[in-house]
């Protein structure tokens, strides 16, 4: 009988979809494979790919078995497709079709819409991965390389879930579309990744933990959308994702946090009461509070921008089709149509922000957008209460959703963090005081020097509370391969 | 009196809100508002689905409380609040195994420290109770090898068990309960023997999921005879991990003194193949005294014997051994007074006692000689070393 929770191995990619009886699909992965691992070789530097990494793997797909640890070399890392349990007469959650048993084949009409999101999607996966490939260098310790590479295998692995998928039900096309996600760049002139914000280098490691806490929270507000599909194939495989994406946003949000620790911890210590007297902060050797709030103000609005227009017809036609759900359908209780719903959407007309109803199907993305902000808060709150609990005068906030926007109805409107609307030159004049400027980053790069001695972290950034897999605080989460 | 319960609750500092437990409980008990992750006490019957899912370790979290704390009360919390010193209500505060029999096994077996028991500080976090009777984990028998010689008038084994793709976080020191086949005389199915695991956290070799057991054979005994005629291959039924305070003190400074016979030996073979795995360079952190009749029935004797003295300091007491005198572990610890006495103050020493209930008596006198010697009171000693969770007794 095909075992549909433990990951088997009798092939070289281990799965719990029945690989080995499939053999078109298992050939046509077969090809794509070696073309992975030498995308995966040219990128992270030589040493690390040689070291041991402290990693999870899964090897079934139910709660017991997703988190096995231990030491693997990560070109060796067990990178498989695996779905998350099928639901007994699944139905289709929303849309036109509600209540008709989810597909288990694509539907002909939608293929193209559907081929176009997972192709999306999988293009996020390893261009993220692209944008990281140097932070290893700069790790402020063994256990946070550790948690790079264990995001970067991750992502590694969703690009298989979604290749698979392309591979399977997508036949000529699909294989031509997998074999492109390996030829575009993050950065690339020629052939850039598909996304804007996939195509920025993650600079140094408060960047790289801010775009795990915003940017990957859209990949979750999108795996969460893409889990309520009507096509029960993405489904599965969505939610197992989400299992995984779990992880990324605990580095981002422990990550930040610790950083806000540190800086708070050096204040105190140093008798500094003035978050902005910033030239002092510095000198202690932290990354000072009004900074944090700049790198966070520019990742938060990228992420804003990916969720695409507030108002639109595509997203309407993905939903009404049933192939791209609200964020948590199954829990909403109306009747998942949207036929004759509003929603609030912002519009920006003459100078002046006003709130406006639109029809509810058009207006899903924002509806997501909506519920990915209040999931972004709440992690804000509690970088604050770190802030209070070392009777600091400074809270953090998210900015309007006009601020600093490049898509959608605020795409160049000059709006303050505030939600002010102020002419373009003053805007551009005070643009250093709300987003990073050149010497914000020069002060971040550096303080960003390596430290490779187990249990031990740079100035600027506190050690974890708990360690990973509850390991000792000086467990060596990379046996770093010395050449 | 009520009786103290040990709740299940997530650490609102630690936890990031992703909800991957909500999701990951089959029974329903975690919730959350916008603000916190809750656990519904009435709810949760411990089956640990959440534990791997969770990417913080915000959700591996137990108090021990009268009146488990209701969602309301959880909702409002901005931390985890201190386990409260439930002493004074006459509870038992440290809850080592949420199954009532198991943990009235293990009672009895701390007995000898003469109070209640203490992890080590800076020991790694335990999980218990991951399978219960109910939901035992299926383990495989890798190896059976026998460790006295065959003509030796003891018949001790080393058994290795294969997990297979099961998780099964178990720690050195604590213990497995095996679910014999059968039914007693009552016509009810056998419950649960336990055994401390003999090998380290992390298998017997590096990163294997597998977990070894030293049995010994008893005449008539049901487990220990089912355990010591198992083949390779045949399919054992687990439960567990029992145990929370004798641990292993993971900070390098510290150093063990511990104290053996028989089959007591098999927390302290996983212990120094720990330590051998995490500080192979150490040099004179490990003491081990060990008991038996003669070598050829001491279980490891050959394997010991490659571990370098520098590494374990080893002091073997044979008892029956012809033409020598008859010489017991509290005899070895006296001879070697001078170098424990100073150990006895030093706050990085920790004491394991391990083996027949009979030892503790004889070890106990020749500690309190040893005290004495150096102008100390054990009673004191004692008391203040179990404490801090630097005196561990497991007999039986």
């Amino acid at each position: 009988m095909l075992d549909l929770i433990n990951v088997s191995y009798d092939t070289q990619i281990p799965n719990n979809v029945g690989l080995s009886s499939d053999r078109r699909v298992l050939k046509a992965l077969e090809k794509w494979h070696p073309g992975y691992i030498n995308w995966w070789k040219g990128l992270i530097p030589q040493n690390f790919q040689e070291s041991l990494v402290y990693l999870r793997t899964a090897i079934s797909v139910d709660p017991k078995g997703w988190a096995k640890f231990g030491y693997v070399k990560m070109p060796e890392y067990r990178w498989g497709v695996l779905l998350a349990p099928q639901v007994e007469d699944r139905r289709i959650p929303c849309g036109e079709h509600v209540g008709e048993p989810a597909w288990q084949e694509v539907p002909g009409e939608y293929r193209a819409l559907m081929r176009r999101l997972i192709v999306i999607q999988g293009d996020t996966e390893p261009a993220s991965v692209e944008q990281q490939k140097f932070l290893a260098l700069s790790a402020p310790s063994l256990y946070d390389m550790r948690n790079l590479f264990q995001v970067n295998v991750e992502e590694g692995r969703h690009l298989w879930a979604m290749v698979y998928l392309l591979h399977k039900y997508f036949g000529a096309d699909g294989r031509e579309e997998a074999d492109e996600l390996l030829l575009r760049q993050s950065g690339s002139d020629e052939k850039p990744r598909m996304l804007g914000a996939f195509n920025e280098e993650t600079p140094d490691w408060l960047s790289f933990f801010m775009f795990t806490y915003f940017t990957d929270r859209d990949g979750k507000m999108q795996l969460e959308a893409l889990a309520q599909s009507g096509f029960d194939p993405l489904s599965r495989t969505c939610r197992f994702m989400l299992t995984e994406e779990a992880h990324h946003m605990f580095v981002g949000e422990t990550g930040v946090g610790r950083t806000i620790q540190r800086t708070c911890e050096a204040m105190n210590a140093a008798g500094i009461t003035d978050p902005y007297d910033i030239n002092a902060v510095r000198a202690l050797g932290v990354i000072d509070l009004p900074t944090i709030q700049k790198k966070l103000n520019l990742h938060y609005t990228l992420s804003l921008d990916l969720f695409g227009q507030e108002v639109s017809t595509n997203a309407a036609n993905a939903f009404n089709a049933g192939i791209k759900g609200r964020y948590q359908e199954h829990k909403l209780e109306d009747d998942h149509k949207l036929t004759n719903d509003t929603y609030p959407v912002a519009e920006y007309l003459d100078g002046k922000i006003l709130l406006k109803d639109a029809p509810a199907l058009t207006a899903v993305n924002m509806r997501l957008r909506d519920d990915y902000t209040k999931d972004a808060a709440g992690g804000v709150g509690r970088w604050n209460a770190i802030i209070k609990k070392h009777n600091i005068e400074f809270a953090l906030a998210l900015p309007h959703e006009g601020f600093h926007r490049q898509i959608g109805i605020f795409n160049e409107a000059p709006i303050t963090p505030d939600g002010n609307v102020i002419s373009r030159d003053e805007w551009d004049a005070q643009r250093d005081q709300w987003l990073p400027s050149k010497a914000d980053g020069d002060y971040i790069a550096s303080l960003m020097k390596p430290v490779s001695e187990p249990g031990q972290y740079a100035g600027w950034i506190a050690p974890p509370r708990v360690g990973i897999d509850n390991k000792p605080g000086d467990f060596e989460y990379v046996q770093l391969h010395m050449a | 009196m009520n009786k103290p319960i040990k709740q299940h609750l997530i650490d609102p500092e630690i936890c990031i809100r992703c909800h991957a437990c909500v999701e990951a409980c089959p029974k329903d008990a975690i919730t959350h508002d916008d603000v916190n992750v809750v656990v519904d006490a009435s709810i949760c019957d411990m089956e640990m689905a959440c534990i791997g899912p969770c990417p913080t370790g915000a959700i591996d979290n137990w108090l021990v409380v009268m009146q488990p704390y209701t969602l309301e009360e959880q909702l409002g919390w901005e931390e985890l609040p201190a386990q409260a010193d439930l002493s004074a209500a006459g509870g038992d505060t440290s809850v080592e195994a949420l199954d009532d029999a198991v943990a009235a096994l293990l009672a009895e077996a701390h007995q000898g420290a003469g109070g209640a028991a203490k992890a080590p500080a800076s020991a790694s976090h335990p999980t218990v109770n991951v399978n219960g009777v109910k939901n035992p984990i299926e383990a495989v028998v890798q190896g059976n090898y026998r460790l006295t010689a065959e003509d030796a008038d003891a018949d001790v084994r080393h058994i290795i068990l294969n997990l297979g793709p099961g998780k099964f976080p178990i720690l050195e020191g604590q213990t497995v309960g095996i679910l014999p086949p059968g039914q007693d005389e009552n016509g009810r199915p056998h419950g649960p023997r336990l055994y401390s695991m003999s090998s380290p956290r992390d298998g017997e070799r590096p990163n294997t999921n597998n977990l070894s057991l030293t049995v010994k054979r008893e005449d008539g005994g049901v487990c220990s005879n089912y355990i010591c005629d198992l083949k390779r291959g045949d399919k054992v039924n687990l439960t567990g991990p029992f145990g929370s305070t004798f641990l292993i003190p993971e900070d390098p400074a510290t150093r063990l003194i511990m104290v053996c016979t028989g089959t007591g030996s098999a927390p302290f073979r996983g212990f120094t193949m720990r330590r051998q795995r995490t500080m192979p360079a150490a040099k004179g952190t490990m003491k081990l005294f060990f008991g038996a009749r003669t070598p050829e029935s001491l279980p490891y004797f050959g394997p010991l014997g490659k571990v370098p003295q520098t590494f374990l300091e080893k002091h073997f007491a044979f008892s029956r051994v012809k033409d020598q005198p008859k010489t017991y572990v509290q005899d070895k610890l006296r001879e070697d007074g001078e170098a424990i006495a100073p150990m006895l103050t030093d706050g990085g020493t920790h004491i394991y006692v391990c083996g027949l209930k009979a030892m503790e008596a004889g070890v106990d006198a020749a500690f309190e000689d040893i005290a004495h010697g150096a102008g100390l009171k054990w009673a004191e000693v004692k008391a203040a070393m179990r404490e801090s969770g630097r005196y561990h007794v497991e007999t039986y």
